[in-house]
């Protein structure tokens, strides 16, 4: 299954012009490497301060558009991973793993990410025990796979 | 612990989060504890036993920072007791349980060698537990157990087998792979090759397992894929510059970006001409793409693999079917079937050459393949043979085409899919 892992902003990632701390940045480097050795990391990307964004709410028939910046960093996307890993547990445990993207406060958000499976219907525990014992009954059908 | 009780969940949640630090760090701790005891059998022991204890102390203790150095050092006591036992009897093993301690002493940080040790014991574990001197069925079992982190109730799940015949090739894997004295090694020159194709074969085959289900009528097992792909990334990683684990990381990447389109919600497998295309994974597609010029930038050898995942690739270029530069499949095609002669390949080039040519110049090579043994019970014979005299308007040589595909396939899904086809040769004016 696949998670979103985002990283919310702080009003430091917020700054105009902020580059992270090259410290900060080699550390995150080599958490992406594990990531990525772990075959764990599908994409990331990391995001620009909301001042270079903007809103487009919508509200019967009309879309407005309202300019960054936006207040209230900690409700705001500072960047985000996406994961294939088999639980949100594993999700929790690679977060725990994460080093800090900057000094201030900050929270990751993981989200899991819709799969065929929670539209199509997947096999209930009657079906696969089912199938096991079908299978138990037709020995070595692999064999000459 | 009864499920009233106001610890259950908390429990419950703990043992949810080991399991998790088990699937990230065992597979690390098996290779690092093989190489200590240069006993791979051993080692998985060893590191269970090493869970059993989290279960049992993380609950009191809570989780430690380092769960693999906990897990690595529990286990690492455990066979220093277990060595000791045994020294009157053997003194090879005091030496090893000494050389264990000091090993212990050693303060296990994530510096770059460190980090290189354990790619390297990886690696080898990779091929310890794909050596081709184990038969298929028990490379697939044991890899998944070893690098996967996978419980054998999961493999067993994952197979449709019967959790004790899967228990039993894991144990006789073991038992072959120590009575054989199989060393703890990545091979080297003309042997790698060799020993990298049984590796990747194992991981195509747990795709291929999860992407077409063999029988019953699920058509696919997404885990399983998902778990293939998981091993491969890790392999790519460890193997950078080896072309063919690319090919096949591209290869599957590509196939699985099509998972949401070749089933509908009920189940019926759906053709890839009748794919709605906006459903395929542009996020997996552009991975495979991604691959496949990793492996180009390697050398400009292909390997089988590679050429599949190009051929995957012609096809998730094209927006639509009709955009499919079937020309270039052709060729691709026929380069494979000169590397790796098959009458499969054979009958893919086929419906590559109706493609890119006609179907009357496809019915050539596939007539040629009639006489073919291996392709006897090969549903797929029968039923491109019936697609292609379906396009030339012999309607009732089709039916009779698509009418023994459908006995020969052992899924019943795509039977129903082939007796539909068969029914519409029926109703349709022949001949016209």
């Amino acid at each position: 299954m696949r998670f979103m892992v985002i990283v919310k902003a702080t009003p430091e990632s917020e700054k105009e012009g902020a580059l992270p701390d090259p410290q900060l940045l080699l550390e995150m480097g080599k958490y992406n490497e594990e990531l990525i050795k772990a075959g764990v990391l599908l994409a990331m990307d990391g995001l620009h301060p909301s001042s270079k964004g903007a809103r487009i709410k919508f509200s019967g028939k009309s879309r407005i558009v309202i300019d960054g910046p936006f207040t209230e960093a900690k409700e705001l996307v500072a960047g985000f991973w996406l994961w294939q890993v088999k639980s949100l547990e594993e999700a929790i445990e690679w977060v725990k793993r994460a080093p800090r993207c900057n000094a201030g406060d900050y929270e990751i958000e993981i989200r899991q990410v819709f799969e065929m499976e929670d539209f199509a219907p997947v096999l209930s525990e009657e079906q696969i025990q089912h199938k096991v014992r079908l299978r138990a009954e037709l020995p070595n059908q692999t064999a000459n796979k | 612990m009864s499920a009233t009780d106001p610890h259950h969940a908390t429990h419950q949640a703990l043992c949810r989060t080991i399991e998790a630090v088990w699937r990230i760090e065992s597979a690390r701790v098996i290779a690092g504890l093989t190489r200590l005891t240069r006993d791979v059998g051993l080692a998985e022991d060893l590191a269970q036993e090493a869970l059993v204890a989290a279960l049992e102390q993380w609950p009191q203790t809570g989780v430690p920072d380092n769960t693999a150095a906990w897990l690595t050092a529990t286990a690492k006591r455990r066979a220093i007791d277990l060595f000791r036992c045994n020294a009157v009897a053997e003194r090879k093993h005091e030496e090893l349980a000494r050389e264990l301690e000091a090993l212990e002493q050693t303060v296990p940080d994530l510096d770059s060698t460190l980090d290189n040790t354990i790619s390297d014991d990886l690696l080898r574990l990779v091929f310890i537990a794909c050596h081709p001197i184990l038969p298929t069925e028990s490379r697939a079992a044991l890899t998944l157990r070893l690098l996967g982190g996978l419980t054998t109730d999961e493999i067993a799940r994952a197979f449709l087998t019967p959790e004790p015949t899967i228990a039993q090739r894991i144990v006789r894997a073991k038992r072959t792979l120590a009575d054989k004295h199989i060393p703890f090694e990545v091979p080297r020159g003309p042997e790698l090759a060799a020993r990298l194709s049984s590796v990747l074969e194992v991981i195509y085959l747990i795709f291929n397992e999860g992407y077409s289900a063999t029988t019953g009528d699920d058509l696919m097992r997404p885990a399983l894929c998902e778990d293939a792909l998981r091993l491969g990334r890790i392999l790519a990683e460890l193997t950078p510059t080896e072309p063919e684990v690319h090919g096949l990381v591209a290869l599957m990447e590509i196939q699985a970006s099509r998972t949401r389109a070749r089933v509908t919600s009920t189940g019926e497998p759906v053709l890839l001409f009748d794919q709605n295309r906006t459903q395929w994974d542009q996020l997996l597609i552009r991975r495979g793409l991604t691959a496949i010029e990793r492996a180009h930038k390697i050398n400009t050898t292909r390997g089988p693999y590679l050429f599949q995942a190009e051929i995957a690739a012609c096809h998730a270029r094209a927006r639509t079917p009709s955009e499919t530069d079937w020309h270039r499949i052709v060729i691709l095609y026929t380069e494979l079937a000169q590397l790796t002669p098959s009458p499969v390949i054979e009958l893919n080039r086929a419906v590559a050459v109706s493609m890119a040519y006609g179907p009357q110049a496809a019915l050539t090579l596939v007539d040629a393949l009639a006489s073919e043994p291996s392709l006897a019970r090969y549903h797929l014979l029968p039923s491109v043979r019936a697609d292609l005299l379906y396009k030339l308007g012999r309607h009732p040589e089709a039916r009779t085409e698509f009418e023994r595909a459908a006995a020969l396939t052992r899924n019943t899904r795509e039977r129903a899919l082939l007796l539909a086809r068969a029914a519409s040769c029926e109703t349709d004016p022949t001949n016209p």
